[in-house]
């Protein structure tokens, strides 16, 4: 065999390993649409997006999964709330204030923080944080969608904050200096010139952030109180999608409509996350920061 | 103009409360947990396994399986995620191809761990006939980090000069004994450090290994990958929510939370100061 044969041999033997990414995408939707399609034969899609009943272990059994959509958004949504803040004007501190010591810190911390398991801070969660919940604000139950949701943004703030502070080093260093020597304070360059310069690596951030919070499962089910109902308050206990998968699982016998309208949630959780995703990647890309030639 | 700078110093201020509140959530987690596991910590606690229907004991098996877990899915996550890494960054041209694969590549590494948990179920456990199983869990975990190894890599392998990569061809080298000589050597320490935090992610996650490898509690260590363990994290889980007496055992929840973030974050943190190390020596 001739070098150049081997050589274009050897790169479709790469080429075939980085595949393998998009093959395993491709077999999770396989596996999750082979177990819980059989699912739409016993319930319309109309009545298991949009039921109100979750009862997959009654006779008859009802599957609707609304009330677990709305704890799925509910808590994602607060969960945003609280961390774009956090996150974002951190990544602004490291990227544009923090002195080089405190930023490498600050960096090493965010990592850390992303790098707890997700079953640690459900944990802390459930011993720490709810007991607190409970006594100070006086409720049944310290388990609900505000505990959930503070945790959830521990969880999201390593992602948005990373990716923000990236997207903020990538503004170029002219649009800064044009603004100082314009006389802009630190701050007025901050908000008026870098933000705006860095809001698509931002907003990809927040998506991620959000698509990370709406897939997170230990959490919300050890945190989120598992009641599948629409919550009337922030105090309400919830049952968001990943938390119903995990919880009831295990007990759900094989192929089963409980069985299968679980891999059902998941199908819905994953086109979910994957919009996301997209969604995320798209904007990234449409809007891409290119040097100072884009603006 | 005093308005313009006290603006900006509220704003600073904000700013730095921002970043306190994230270390003092870090630091406060970690401090509250060392301070209420430390007590449970002993010999006997990492070298026993559970007794009693797990309210007395150690953990010994729950490490034991964390560790085959993990090891499992480097032996899969690693490989593949390097050679990923090299078609991308080494033979792919720009374009449209590359676009697909980066574009799955970041659709993989959005999947929720749950969905990765159904996934491991469906296909490995229940397609593959591989049942509960050590090996249904590497797999599933090796996929999961797929991603992260991948990023690492791929970083890695673009901070390699590209003059090295051109002195090399020059001298008549074929492309791949390039990149297998030249590229991939200098490349590797880079590649190593960044898949580590991959790594410290494998031994933390519970969703994908609880239908696929976990076991609520098992007697007897595994004798072949074909075989359920027990796993730090889902123990963590068990014993905090279907435990016997929950409020008993909460000092060995405490230890066992202490441990596996002393094993997660040690790892990353190990990554950490090597990787600084790295940057501040280069070379080149």
């Amino acid at each position: 065999m001739n070098r150049q044969t081997k050589e274009i041999i050897i790169k479709y033997i790469f080429f075939l390993f980085a595949l393998v990414s998009v093959i395993v995408l491709g077999l999770i939707v396989f596996s999750l649409f082979r177990e819980g399609l059989p699912i739409f034969g016993k319930v319309s899609v109309k009545d298991f997006i949009f039921g109100m009943e979750w009862y997959p272990t009654y006779d008859p059994p009802s599957f609707g999964i609304f009330p677990l959509i709305v704890g799925s958004l509910i808590v994602t949504l607060l969960a945003t709330v609280i961390a774009v803040p956090l996150g974002v004007m951190a990544a602004i501190y490291i990227a544009e204030i923090a002195p080089q010591a405190i930023k490498e810190i600050l960096k090493s911390v965010i990592e850390l923080l992303a790098g707890l398991p997700s079953v640690v801070l459900g944990f802390f969660g459930m011993v720490i944080v709810a007991p607190w919940l409970q006594d100070t604000f006086d409720l049944p139950t310290g388990l609900n969608i505000v505990n959930a949701s503070v945790i959830l943004a521990l969880m999201a703030i390593p992602t948005i904050s990373s990716i923000s502070e990236d997207a903020l080093y990538a503004v170029p260093r002219e649009y800064k200096e044009a603004s100082y020597a314009l006389g802009a304070t630190k701050f007025e360059t901050i908000v008026q010139v870098i933000l705006p310069a860095a809001m698509s690596g931002i907003s990809t951030a927040v998506m991620l952030g959000m698509a990370r919070a709406i897939g997170e499962t230990m959490v919300v089910l050890m945190v989120a109180g598992g009641a599948a109902a629409i919550p009337e308050s922030l105090f309400d206990s919830v049952r968001p999608m990943p938390a119903s998968i995990a919880a009831e699982m295990g007990e759900a016998p094989f192929r089963s409509g409980h069985y299968q309208a679980l891999f059902a949630i998941g199908i819905v959780l994953f086109f979910l996350t994957l919009f996301f995703n997209l969604f995320a990647d798209y904007v990234s890309h449409k809007f891409r920061q290119i040097g100072s030639g884009t603006l | 103009m005093k308005w313009r700078y006290l603006k900006q110093q509220i704003f600073f201020g904000l700013v730095r409360a921002s970043a306190l509140i994230v270390t003092l959530a870090l630091g406060g987690i970690i401090f509250y947990i060392a301070y209420n596991g430390i007590g449970a910590i002993s010999w006997d606690f990492i070298t026993k396994p559970p007794t009693d229907s797990m309210t007395k004991g150690g953990i010994m098996p729950a490490i034991l399986g964390t560790i085959y877990l993990t090891v499992g899915a480097i032996a899969i996550g690693l490989p593949l995620g390097i050679a990923s890494a090299i078609y991308l960054t080494e033979y792919a041209k720009q374009g449209r191809i590359i676009r697909f694969l980066k574009v799955g590549i970041n659709c993989l590494a959005g999947v929720p761990s749950v969905v990765f948990g159904l996934f491991g179920l469906g296909f490995f456990v229940i397609f593959l006939k591989f049942g509960s199983s050590i090996l249904s869990g590497s797999l599933t975990l090796g996929f999961l980090i797929l991603p992260t190894i991948i990023g690492a890599s791929e970083e890695a392998l673009k901070s390699v000069p590209q003059t090295f990569r051109e002195a090399s061809l020059s001298l008549g080298v074929s492309k791949w004994q390039t990149t297998y000589r030249i590229v991939l050597p200098n490349a590797l320490p880079g590649i190593l450090t960044g898949s580590i935090l991959g790594i410290g992610r494998a031994a933390g996650e519970t969703a994908p290994i609880m239908f696929t490898a976990a076991a609520y509690f098992t007697t007897k260590l595994p004798g072949s990958v074909f075989d359920e363990v027990m796993a730090l994290p889902y123990h963590i889980y068990v014993l905090a929510t279907a435990g016997t007496n929950i409020e008993a055992t909460r000092p060995i929840q405490f230890g066992t939370v202490l441990v596996l973030v002393a094993v997660v974050l040690g790892i990353d943190l190990v990554a950490i100061v090597v990787r600084s190390y790295m940057r501040r020596n280069k070379r080149w």
